[in-house]
């Protein structure tokens, strides 16, 4: 455990409770009707996209999905416009065209969240592509869910991932519902990465809810793909604490269910569990973080609230260049 | 003039624009090794390398997906789609993903690549190697869709698509690939969303574009033995598709007659109809008349390909029968 810096334990930390209090605060907002449209929450993934992007630089690139609010603020995105975005208002990073399903930055290398399940995995091959032929030290990741891994753009991109030795990093979050239906009764394997033997892939698996070892993990695969030796497969082993959508009644599972995972298994309690068990943080400098955390989800809701709606004329505006 | 082919134009134009931008890369299925199905990429392997001319794995998804995802991050692909029926199998990647990042983004990032398309009725290809498909994307936002007829708009077409910085489908012919013609030497552009008025005429207008357009002319040639003077405009491309010169010929001949070889119903003839109609209907002497495939797949069998086929007798003949209203 000495191996991690203060700073990068504090990064962890700030990123991880970031993304939940966003979330939250989406989520009460969303019921309160101030937030328009379909809102999937990330809630008890959050040492996935923390564990992975603390890794990546801004030239790096990722391709996130429907569930795509972690990812982005993980990668470094703008509080404020993403909250604006959300809200549908014209300071918005998409300017309000695009919302939570289609939240993006390419100002971080964040290439968009994706209303089609499994559509981001081929994008992102692509621009594992475009970094191979601009000979940068750089990568590609695709996240995307068990659910998604049954999709034929898939075994498409995996395929031509492996041919062409790209720089792209599958991000396998198996949190163990496809929407309403649990993945075991839909896909064929227990562990999704063994799909990727049959891509002469490397794999591994990584407990989904420990953001020490998604960053292990994912290093182990930044080094192997910053080598040249071609795409890797991570999964992730985690669970969806939230329904589908915002919304969704769970007639699917109980919620004794759901609170025992969280109970148990929450990943910002686990990190907390751990850096004050082994003296590695205290409790002040974690109220520190979530302070500074506070006042930031505080400035982007300001700003979402005050931010004007687009007007009419900018429905024309950003089709064709 | 040098007469070279529709195939050897586009080739002339993939070559041209690559050596110009190292951003320009070529992907798809057959086209290094085999040089396309039709010739349409021979030779390019040789000058520019596998990494620049790429055969693929046989996955349209992937080849749309990467092209689109490649684009986003600075390079200019031109992907082919081996027969433009294959789109379907890759439609959510072009019409969900190519079509809209620019748009739901909010302008954040642009999608220069191209589609190449060869489409149309060729030697009994029969109902998944035949079709033309222009028309599904007239109705989707964010796609430009281009349409040759000869091998000068060809290059040209060709050229500017891949300079658009918006994602361009560029549907060529199958038939036309062998077809000699015209081709000034040296550098130039055809520009994206004009047509062109290639015979001027008093009498009827008759718009076509791509294969159509053979009908075309033989028609008016028909119609010119009948003392008809037809103008035929060239549309070329399809989104955006010319409203001027529509309007301007259309005011003129106060009639109009248009031709595709892909299906009737809910062709591009439609849309240029009913904008016609919603914009000069006071100038038209006669009903717009609109020539097309029947509503039918393409079959198999020799006879019923052709009776499938647009006729230019038929078509004459209909629009003879117009003229008497």
């Amino acid at each position: 455990m000495f191996k991690y810096s203060k700073d990068l334990l504090k990064t962890f930390y700030y990123k991880m409770y970031k993304i939940r209090r966003f979330e939250e605060t989406v989520e009460k907002y969303f019921l309160d009707g101030e937030i328009p449209g379909f809102i999937h929450l990330y809630i008890g993934e959050e040492a996935i996209a923390t564990g992975v992007c603390t890794l990546l630089d801004k030239n790096d690139y990722i391709a996130s999905t429907h569930r795509g609010h972690g990812h982005t603020i993980a990668k470094g995105a703008d509080l404020n416009r993403v909250m604006a975005e959300i809200f549908g208002k014209k300071t918005g990073s998409c300017k309000g065209k695009g919302g939570s399903m289609h939240i993006a930055d390419f100002s971080v290398g964040m290439l968009g969240a994706n209303g089609v399940v499994g559509g981001g995995y081929n994008l992102a091959a692509g621009a594992a592509l475009a970094i191979k032929k601009q000979k940068r030290d750089n990568v590609s990741v695709v996240f995307f869910g068990d659910g998604a891994s049954n999709r034929g753009t898939f075994h498409e991109a995996m395929n031509l991932a492996s041919v062409w030795k790209l720089p792209l990093i599958f991000v396998c979050e198996n949190n163990q519902w496809a929407s309403t239906t649990p993945y075991r009764t839909s896909t064929s394997v227990e562990d999704i990465s063994l799909r990727a033997i049959g891509y002469n892939m490397e794999r591994k698996i990584v407990d989904g809810n420990d953001v020490f070892d998604v960053y292990e993990g994912f290093k182990e695969a930044l080094n192997y793909v910053k080598s040249g030796k071609g795409p890797y497969f991570i999964e992730a082993k985690t669970y969806r604490i939230k329904g589908h959508f915002v919304g969704d009644p769970e007639l699917y599972r109980t919620k004794e269910e759901v609170q025992k995972v969280f109970r148990e298994n929450d990943p910002i309690k686990r990190f907390e569990e751990k850096v004050l068990g082994e003296n590695l943080l205290d409790e002040v400098e974690l109220k520190e973080i979530k302070d500074r955390v506070e006042i930031e989800i505080e400035e982007a809701l300001k700003f979402a609230f005050e931010s004007e709606y687009p007007e009419p004329h900018e429905l024309y505006e950003d089709l064709y260049v | 003039m040098r007469k070279i082919t529709f195939a050897q134009a586009t080739l002339e134009a993939t070559a041209e624009e690559m050596r110009r931008d190292s951003r320009v890369f070529v992907l798809g299925e057959d086209i290094a090794r085999q040089g396309g199905i039709f010739g349409q990429f021979k030779g390019l392997a040789q000058e520019f390398g596998h990494d620049r001319i790429m055969d693929t794995p046989i996955s349209e998804t992937a080849i749309i997906g990467a092209s689109v995802g490649a684009a986003m991050a600075g390079m200019r692909p031109v992907a082919d789609m081996h027969f433009a029926d294959f789109m379907g199998v890759a439609m959510d990647e072009l019409f969900n993903q190519m079509a809209k990042i620019r748009y739901m983004f909010g302008g954040q990032t642009t999608v220069p690549m191209v589609v190449r398309a060869p489409d149309g009725l060729a030697s009994s290809a029969a109902a998944q190697h035949s079709q033309s498909i222009e028309a599904w994307f007239m109705n989707i936002p964010g796609i430009k869709v281009v349409a040759p007829s000869n091998p000068a708009d060809a290059k040209g077409l060709l050229k500017s698509a891949i300079r658009d910085d918006n994602p361009v489908i560029y549907f060529e012919n199958k038939i036309l690939y062998k077809e000699s013609g015209e081709v000034p030497e040296g550098e130039y552009l055809t520009p994206i969303g004009k047509a062109k008025v290639v015979k001027e005429g008093k009498d009827i207008t008759i718009i076509s574009y791509s294969i159509g357009m053979k009908d075309a002319y033989i028609v008016a040639e028909i119609l010119e033995d009948k003392g008809i003077e037809a103008e035929i405009v060239d549309l070329r491309t399809l989104v955006p598709y010319d409203k001027e010169t529509i309007l301007e010929s259309v005011k003129k001949t106060n009639r109009l007659a248009i031709i595709h070889e892909a299906v009737k119903q809910g062709g591009a003839g439609a849309e240029i109809a009913a904008f016609v109609a919603e914009n000069a209907i006071e100038y038209l002497d006669a009903p717009i008349m609109r020539f097309g495939a029947p509503f039918v797949p393409v079959p198999f069998s020799p006879p019923l390909e052709k009776a499938y086929r647009l006729n230019s007798k038929k078509i004459a003949k209909d629009i003879l029968v117009n003229f008497n209203y």
